[in-house]
């Protein structure tokens, strides 16, 4: 039981990002390469973040560590958004696929699937890794949704960072400062309401969390240029 | 010095190229040109190593290197204008190709992390060390911290003098042209790690999984392994079998020293390595500096053996003018790696058989080219090469089959773009540069490039990695892995700008030490409050 558990959580969480890698990063060099700069800075705000929950004496209160980690993520974003603004031109001259720069939320997309896809890495490799064996959860104490609500909460994460990351590249763009805060704003949300899983309240968190991510999914379809008629055409083939 | 004699064949080839763009048929000028340069080329190897480093090998490629600088409008009324708009548009185009070099490099190099990676986390026996090397005498019993670490310290001295040492042996016996020789080591090496090692790991993995198996099947699978690995590894085999091979004989490698060395000692030798990476390629009387310009005065492989290289990508699109390349187009092989080999005297490439084909006689290329880790003296190669001339090790490389995919359609691009600049001139200076990727000329000036890892690199991260797994700890992994890559990418980025051999294990070793380091004290204890809560940030 353990083996299929651990490929169906691992399927459901990186599942769709591997598909989005895939289809739209894997062929494009540049691409990969700012995707991978994006895993590394996220790393770094990881890496800060952790140091400041390591060094502030509040140790044991989780909630006030993922309030700063989420303060530094975004800080590494806009990090990261400076980054690829200022070599966008010296991006334009390297990259043989010039959509990568004609079309900037393709960058933005890019980095913020990489924020992603490593964010659920860190969130999730270690428990993927004791799921394979040789225990499982739930059969003494502890839920056995425990594994299944990680992925689906990963997934989410991944997919959520992606979104926020077009978004927030375009709202600095256009000073859209509404953007701005609303995405700043629904990270913290989302990070707080995950603390409710320790009390095991995992519809409740994943249901808010799932449809922020779609409110998201669609603030993004639209600020990326999407309208609900374009939306029909992708649907029906058109 | 490579950069100078790039600079100096850059001016002295200006002036042909703005010519061939003057006739705006530079494919017919170009053509016309070859036979020549070849003929000349051939005449200077035959009789001896009288020309200088830059002249025949360099011209040609920088001839072409130019032109696109000819096609911007401002290089144009500019002429045979100066030196800083050319370094720019060698940077970018360094950039341009590097983008993809960079992945080109990043696959066989995650290839041979997740290899050792797997083996690690699947067979217990590469996770302890129980028997030691002779280089490391000292064996880290000690509980005292400050005893593992003089320990770890005298040991790292130890292997890194043994490193040395034979480092120089290798240069001194490249300067007198013992080739045999370095041949003869190279390939008992590879013998001993095709053979003993593999049946080592065969063995462990074979008890790890508890399977069965008798002695002569055992034997068998070893000789055919083994021998197909030395044939495809110095003589010839299809491409992604040499591909493999020296992938696997890296990761093997690098489970050895996984295994045997002490904890402490194998990250202070990292550590080590990577400092005296630093010296060895960067110092003026670096020995590995003096073994890459050696190569260069020779026109030889810069040190062909032990060198892992991505490439040729555009060396072919290069050599194949559009006329040629409907002749090749299904054969494309024939041009690319496989038939490195056959190049010698293949039409398509004349400069690169002209190099290949250089002093050192045409067996040489082909038996050093892709040559895996000799137990020591690959530690003695890590360098990333650019511009070296890369025909030889066109097997070494790989992906050309990726390459050899994408043939057609960049050689429709090609045609497109041919006729474009036949068509008119005029025109050529912006839609041009839009269309394109690489413009008809300048492949040949890709020819030389092509970047080189040396196996002792893919041999230490891989190390670093799988030391990282090794504590059971996957983010501790993952964040190794990507500041490794990172480090890669940086270092190929300052490859692009610097035009010069540069260590490639110390930016990314530095940066997994820290990582690794980082991770393991700082990150994980919050990450493991954070899984364990289910809280995601």
């Amino acid at each position: 039981m353990t083996l299929p558990e651990f490929f169906g959580c691992t399927f459901i969480a990186f599942g769709p990002p591997f598909a989005l890698f895939v289809f739209t990063i894997a062929n494009d060099p540049v691409r990969i390469i700012i995707l991978i700069a994006a895993a590394f800075f996220w790393l770094l705000s990881l890496l800060i973040s952790s140091l400041w929950y390591a060094l502030i004496p509040l140790k044991g209160f989780l909630a006030f560590g993922v309030v700063f980690s989420v303060f530094f993520q975004e800080g590494f974003r806009y990090i990261i958004y400076r980054i690829l603004r200022s070599t966008e031109q010296g991006l334009h001259a390297v990259a043989e696929d010039t959509r990568v720069t004609d079309n900037k939320h393709i960058l933005a997309y890019v980095s913020g699937l990489g924020f992603g896809i490593i964010s659920g890495m860190f969130a999730l490799v270690n428990v993927l890794a004791d799921m394979s064996g040789p225990g499982t959860m739930g059969l003494k104490s502890g839920s056995e949704l425990f594994f299944v609500t990680s992925a689906a909460q990963a997934l989410s994460i991944i997919l959520l960072h992606t979104f926020w990351s077009v978004i927030f590249f375009n709202a600095f763009d256009t000073n859209n400062y509404i953007h701005i805060g609303y995405v700043v704003g629904s990270h913290l949300f989302v990070s707080l309401i995950t603390l409710l899983n320790a009390s095991e309240l995992y519809t409740i968190s994943l249901l808010i969390n799932y449809i922020v991510t779609i409110g998201t999914g669609v603030l993004a379809f639209r600020v990326a240029g999407g309208t609900s008629r374009s939306f029909k055409k992708f649907i029906t083939c058109q | 010095m490579a950069a100078v004699n790039l600079q100096a064949s850059c001016s002295s080839g200006l002036a042909s190229g703005d010519d061939a763009t003057a006739t705006s048929q530079n494919g017919e000028a170009e053509r016309l040109e070859r036979p020549p340069k070849r003929q000349h080329q051939r005449n200077n190897y035959g009789s001896g190593n009288q020309d200088q480093p830059d002249a025949a090998i360099l011209a040609v490629p920088n001839v072409v290197m130019r032109e696109p600088g000819g096609q911007r409008p401002s290089r144009l009324s500019g002429g045979g204008g100066g030196g800083p708009p050319t370094n720019e548009m060698e940077e970018e185009q360094g950039l341009k190709y590097g983008a993809q070099h960079v992945i080109k490099l990043f696959v066989p190099v995650s290839l041979c992390m997740l290899v050792v990676v797997a083996t690690i986390n699947s067979i217990s026996f590469y996770n302890s060390t129980d028997v030691y090397l002779l280089y490391t005498p000292f064996h880290e019993q000690s509980p005292e911290p400050s005893v593992k670490f003089w320990n770890a310290l005298a040991n790292s001295l130890i292997l890194m003098s043994v490193v040395v040492v034979m480092t120089i042996l290798l240069i001194v016996l490249y300067k007198k042209r013992c080739y045999r020789i370095i041949h003869g080591w190279l390939i008992l090496s590879s013998f001993m790690l095709l053979f003993i090692f593999t049946y080592l790991y065969l063995e462990e993995l074979l008890r790890a999984y508890n399977i069965p198996m008798d002695y002569p099947t055992a034997v068998l699978i070893m000789w055919n392994f083994g021998v197909v690995g030395m044939m495809a590894i110095h003589w010839q085999g299809p491409l992604r079998l040499q591909q493999g091979y020296l992938i696997f004989v890296a990761a093997l490698m690098a489970l050895v020293f996984i295994k045997y060395l002490p904890e402490w000692t194998a990250w202070a030798v990292l550590a080590a390595i990577s400092i005296w990476d630093l010296i060895a390629v960067l110092s003026p009387r670096g020995p590995l500096r003096i073994l890459v310009e050696t190569a260069q005065e020779r026109n030889e492989q810069i040190f062909p053996a032990l060198i892992y290289s991505s490439t040729v990508v555009y060396a072919l699109v290069g050599t194949v003018t559009p006329q040629q390349a409907d002749a090749t187009s299904s054969p494309s092989s024939s041009n690319s790696t496989t038939t490195t080999r056959a190049t010698q005297n293949s039409l398509a490439s004349p400069e690169a058989a002209a190099v290949s084909g250089s002093r050192s006689g045409n067996s040489h290329p082909r038996q050093n080219q892709r040559d895996d880790s000799s137990v020591l003296a690959t530690e003695g190669m890590p360098l990333v090469t650019f511009k070296s001339n890369l025909r030889g090790n066109a097997e070494a490389a790989g992906f050309t089959q990726e390459w050899s995919n994408n043939l057609s359609e960049r050689v429709a691009r090609r045609q497109i773009e041919v006729q474009s600049t036949q068509s008119g001139s005029a025109q050529r200076s912006n839609e041009y540069r839009t269309v394109t990727a690489p413009d008809p000329n300048h492949p040949d000036g890709q020819e030389e490039r092509g970047i080189k890892l040396g196996l002792g690199d893919f041999i230490f991260y891989s190390v670093l990695v799988g030391k990282a797994s090794s504590y059971g700890d996957w983010t501790t992994t993952i964040a190794c892995f990507v500041a490794i890559l990172i480090g890669l990418c940086l270092t190929l980025l300052l490859l692009a700008i610097w035009r010069k051999a540069l260590p490639a294990l110390p930016i990314s070793i530095t940066f997994g030490l820290i990582f690794c380091f980082a991770t393991s004290a700082v990150v994980k204890p919050f990450m493991e409050d954070l899984s364990a809560q289910q809280v995601f940030i």
